[in-house]
């Protein structure tokens, strides 16, 4: 624990410590970013969807199947938006930042960069750190607009809703507090995502088979780190903004 | 390709008294309670090439990355260019290491770069101009004689060719130190012999401070007994069967350095342990 604390205050503090990798940040942004952009608009898609068709059916039995816009819209944006794209980018970018630096780490490349007058942190962290946080949010954002548009789509095309009443709820229901709540999520999870990825690709000892240990540990952590701190984020948020 | 004599070298004249390059005052490291190295104690003065041997597994490697500050010693102190390197910061390492150039195991060149953008890596990070950078690493790359590889990546290259690389991405910068850490492990004999030649090369030309570790006793007498011939552009043995002045030994034995000496002294030493290890 010492250790990841340790590593985030560096990847952190590197941001004010000149040299700063700006390429290596555009990169990194692209490759998390632009790389993720299918499986999240996908997932947000589908989720959006499912939604729509599960809840529609129970709306209906209480006569509310015109709020299911309203019910998909704060569902998204609150909740599924930001974790379900928090555990896709954990899948794909905790996974493969833990099994780079891993696989550098291994065969000595961290060493290598250190003997060549380079912070390894400030060079392969911190680009890590802040593109996973800034490309959190943008990919959450999108998930929600598109999650609302799956949703959407269900309920014109299968359940026989209006178009206007649909979209019109799930934008009349939404206040501030919900945009807020949907959008601090992503910037914890991202940082949850990239430090968990990155500490552990760091600290990987034992050659391949520690590689391989490595990327599930990350995994696995960052997975349920995001859960846990979604839960506690929640109640924190609820009790400051009362929604 | 172009002859290595363009490659001037820029070293000062050597003074008469011999400047400490390196200095291992006592240093201990543990890995898990289990001491690796105890109380080590040797000194690399500017010119030398120490040639360190000894069994697999004694903590040869551990001792070279001690000497870049790659590890913090348990116990003792190490002097760097007369700056003991147990007390700096990560920062001051980092700008310190732009001195010493270090060639791993396993070459450790970057998957992800390929051979010009790993040997220009120090330069690149000096933000040093893109033209002269292209010169150096090209210089660098013709005295390993691989200026024909520069687009490719580590993947595609043979064993030996990596190490090659790692040699012209450790002497771009012109360090004060060279660290060699097994520079022919896993080789076959010829290629370890191309390899060894490029170190004698870079001693006898350049007369770089280095430290080699081997476990391949053939390599290191090839080290004390060859020289750089420029004409010829090879390795040749030392007439009269000579032996290189600023070439000697170091053994270690259970992270212990059991002997410390000349190559005339090492061969001639009636140790039990160095012995066996030499026949």
């Amino acid at each position: 624990m010492q250790e990841y604390t340790l590593l985030s205050v560096q990847a952190f503090g590197n941001l004010f410590r000149r040299p700063f990798y700006g390429a290596d940040l555009i990169t990194q942004a692209d490759s998390i970013g632009v790389g993720s952009l299918p499986i999240v608009i996908l997932t947000g898609f589908f989720t959006g969807g499912v939604l729509a068709l599960q809840s529609a059916s129970t709306l209906a039995q209480f006569g509310a199947k015109a709020v299911t816009g309203e019910l998909v819209s704060l569902s998204m944006i609150k909740e599924l938006g930001p974790v379900l794209t928090g555990l896709m980018l954990t899948g794909r970018n905790a996974s493969g930042m833990a099994s780079e630096l891993g696989s550098m780490q291994v065969s000595e490349q961290i060493d290598a960069m250190r003997a060549l007058g380079t912070d390894p942190v400030k060079k392969l962290v911190t680009p890590r750190v802040i593109a996973t946080i800034v490309m959190s949010f943008f990919l959450t954002i999108i998930s929600d607009l598109v999650g609302i548009a799956g949703g959407g789509a269900v309920s014109i095309s299968l359940l026989g809703l209006d178009a206007s009443q649909y979209f019109h709820t799930a934008y009349q229901t939404l206040q501030y507090p919900d945009i807020i709540q949907g959008l601090l999520k992503p910037v914890f999870f991202g940082f949850i995502i990239s430090t968990v990825g990155c500490f552990f690709g760091m600290t990987t000892k034992g050659g391949t088979q520690g590689v391989g240990k490595a990327t599930t540990q990350a995994v696995v952590v960052a997975s349920v780190c995001i859960i846990a701190s979604d839960f506690i984020l929640s109640r924190v948020l609820i009790g400051i903004f009362g929604r | 390709m172009p002859d290595t004599e363009t490659l001037a070298p820029e070293k000062p004249a050597q003074s008469d008294a011999p400047e400490q390059v390196l200095v291992f005052e006592d240093v201990s490291i543990y890995f898990e309670d289990h001491p690796v190295l105890q109380n080590v104690s040797f000194e690399v003065y500017r010119g030398q090439t120490r040639i360190l041997l000894g069994p697999a597994g004694v903590g040869k490697s551990v001792l070279l990355k001690l000497a870049n500050g790659l590890l913090k010693p348990d116990a003792g102190r190490i002097f760097l260019f007369g700056q003991d390197i147990s007390r700096l910061s990560e920062d001051e390492l980092l700008h310190l290491r732009g001195r010493v150039g270090m060639v791993f195991q396993e070459s450790a060149l970057f998957d992800s770069l390929d051979v010009e953008d790993n040997v220009a890596y120090r330069l690149e990070e000096e933000h040093v101009p893109a033209q002269e950078c292209a010169d150096r690493v090209l210089e660098a790359l013709r005295f390993v004689e691989l200026e024909h590889t520069l687009q490719k990546f580590p993947s595609e290259l043979s064993g030996g060719m990596r190490r090659r690389v790692a040699i012209a991405r450790a002497i771009i910068s012109k360090p004060d130190l060279l660290l060699y850490d097994s520079p022919t492990g896993g080789l076959d004999p010829i290629t370890s012999t191309t390899i060894i030649e490029l170190v004698v090369k870079q001693r006898d030309f350049y007369g770089t401070t280095a430290m080699l570790v081997t476990h391949r006793l053939q390599d290191a007498f090839v080290l004390a007994t060859h020289y750089y011939d420029a004409e010829k552009k090879s390795m040749q043995p030392i007439p009269n069967n000579g032996l290189n002045a600023n070439t000697s030994f170091l053994v270690l034995n259970d992270g212990k350095v059991v002997f410390d000496g000349s190559t005339q002294e090492l061969v001639h030493s009636n140790d039990p342990f160095l012995k066996e290890y030499l026949s």
